[in-house]
């Protein structure tokens, strides 16, 4: 077994700097690295280009990195629940590329997956294409896209072992197993680190191959975005 | 009257077949859930990574780790699965979903739909939408007819950047059904006391009116 396991998240972020491209997992608040985000914002890390769907909310997720303008380029597909992510765009401050959520992701994957490049039909005809190879196929126009260059890759999981192996919890999964091997160094913060050989092998979502560093994180606040309930009848 | 967002939901839920795979956007599509008639079994996919999307949770019950795309709490129903987003979206491009519902700032006669950015004013990005409307072979647009000014959202060509092109299939407002025809916008049915003069003023795109237009029925 390979050891991945890193007592904090300081040794984790080992090598991490000023000026680097890194994708962080989640969807909204739901799944996100949130002991890497504390991290990022407590050293000050600047000028950084983050991949990830979404910004976070004003004071929680990468909103947190967005007000102390550690943010220099943003790659998402929607940033509607951020005003300040908004303010900074529309001012000019912030670097802004939107592109498709399923491009997004398949971006994502053609870097864990090396596949430099992909078709697809999302955007074309919109000015999401501008710029960018266009083909036909089948009679159908697509475009092409090519997979993401990311120094570091942080993903969060629900369990993970000494081995790297990681176990993703109902939609907190979404960008994570996607995002896992796609940057140089991918770095696993899970709420449960066990032993190698305490997970079933045949439950693991992310073989460990993908993941260089892994560690458990303090405390998650989890906070929900929209708490919707219905009433007891 | 014109339909209320409840109304404009349950319009559309008539639309839905035993075995469909839907996926709904924000806001009015959303509603449709609440609509779905009793007797067919249709399952909700949710393109953040959940299929067999159920109701909202009972109040304590929320779980963080159980969003929706809209980022609202929900359940799960039996034979409910949860996937990566790479996966999400191979199953709306590889045409697995059968229907996608969702919101929309303008439509064009065409089928374009813009509902992503007003330059230089709001931009909240485009989340799945142009994945969903490029891949989906049935898409309805769920909207209100006229914008906060009065202007109609249905013209002749959109205004506002694009979502994608020539992909809509249907539109249900709170004044009318119409179905985007390979000749124009054909208007199918009429919200309950409201005339096709009335339609026919509130929209800037031609319409096709063929013989009577009937009263749509909602119950």
């Amino acid at each position: 077994m390979i050891n991945k396991k890193v007592n904090t998240v300081q040794e984790a972020f080992l090598g991490i700097e000023d000026g680097m491209t890194l994708m962080l997992g989640g969807f909204g608040l739901c799944g996100i690295p949130e002991n890497s985000i504390a991290e990022l914002v407590k050293k000050e890390i600047k000028n950084l280009t983050c991949i990830s769907n979404n910004a976070g909310v004003d004071d929680f997720g990468l909103g947190l990195l967005l007000q102390k303008r550690q943010i220099r380029k943003m790659i998402s597909s929607y940033v509607g629940e951020n005003a300040e992510f908004e303010r900074q765009m529309l001012t000019g401050e912030l670097e802004v590329e939107l592109i498709p959520q399923g491009t997004l992701a398949e971006r994502c994957r053609a870097a864990q997956a090396g596949i430099p490049a992909f078709f697809t039909p999302a955007g074309f005809g919109t000015e999401v294409a501008i710029g960018k190879e266009t083909r036909e196929f089948n009679g159908k126009m697509y475009v092409m896209e090519q997979a993401f260059n990311a120094d570091f890759a942080i993903v969060k999981a629900w369990k993970g072992d000494t081995a790297g192996n990681l176990i993703f919890k109902g939609t907190a999964r979404n960008f994570n197993p996607v995002m896992a091997g796609a940057g140089k160094i991918t770095i696993a913060e899970v709420e449960e680190l066990v032993e190698a050989g305490t997970l079933d092998p045949n439950q693991i979502h992310i073989p460990g191959i993908f993941v260089q560093r892994i560690f458990q994180g303090e405390k998650y606040e989890k906070r929900i975005e929209k708490r919707t309930v219905r009433e007891r009848k | 009257m014109p339909l209320t967002k409840e109304d404009i939901a349950k319009r559309i839920a008539q639309e839905l077949q035993d075995g469909y795979f839907v996926n709904l956007g924000i806001g009015i599509p959303t509603l449709v859930a609440n609509y779905i008639p009793e007797e067919i079994n249709v399952e909700i996919q949710s393109e953040n990574g959940v299929l067999g999307m159920g109701q909202f949770p009972f109040e304590g019950e929320e779980d963080a780790d159980l969003i929706n795309a809209g980022k609202q709490t929900i359940t799960t129903l039996p034979g409910a699965s949860f996937f990566d987003s790479a996966m999400s979206f191979g199953m709306i491009r590889g045409k697995h979903v059968d229907l996608t519902i969702l919101g929309a700032m303008e439509v064009a006669e065409n089928g374009d739909i813009a509902n992503w950015k007003i330059p230089g004013k709001m931009v909240k990005g485009m989340g799945g939408a142009m994945d969903l409307v490029s891949s989906a072979e049935n898409i309805i647009v769920a909207m209100m007819h006229v914008n906060k000014e009065g202007e109609s959202k249905i013209l002749k060509k959109c205004t506002l950047p694009l979502t994608g092109v020539a992909c809509v299939k249907k539109i249900v407002t709170e004044l009318a059904v119409m179905e985007i025809t390979p000749k124009g916008i054909k208007l199918l049915e009429r919200a309950p006391g409201i005339t096709v003069e009335h339609i026919i003023t509130s929209t800037e795109a031609e319409l096709i009116i063929e013989g009577e237009i009937p009263e749509m029925t909602i119950n």
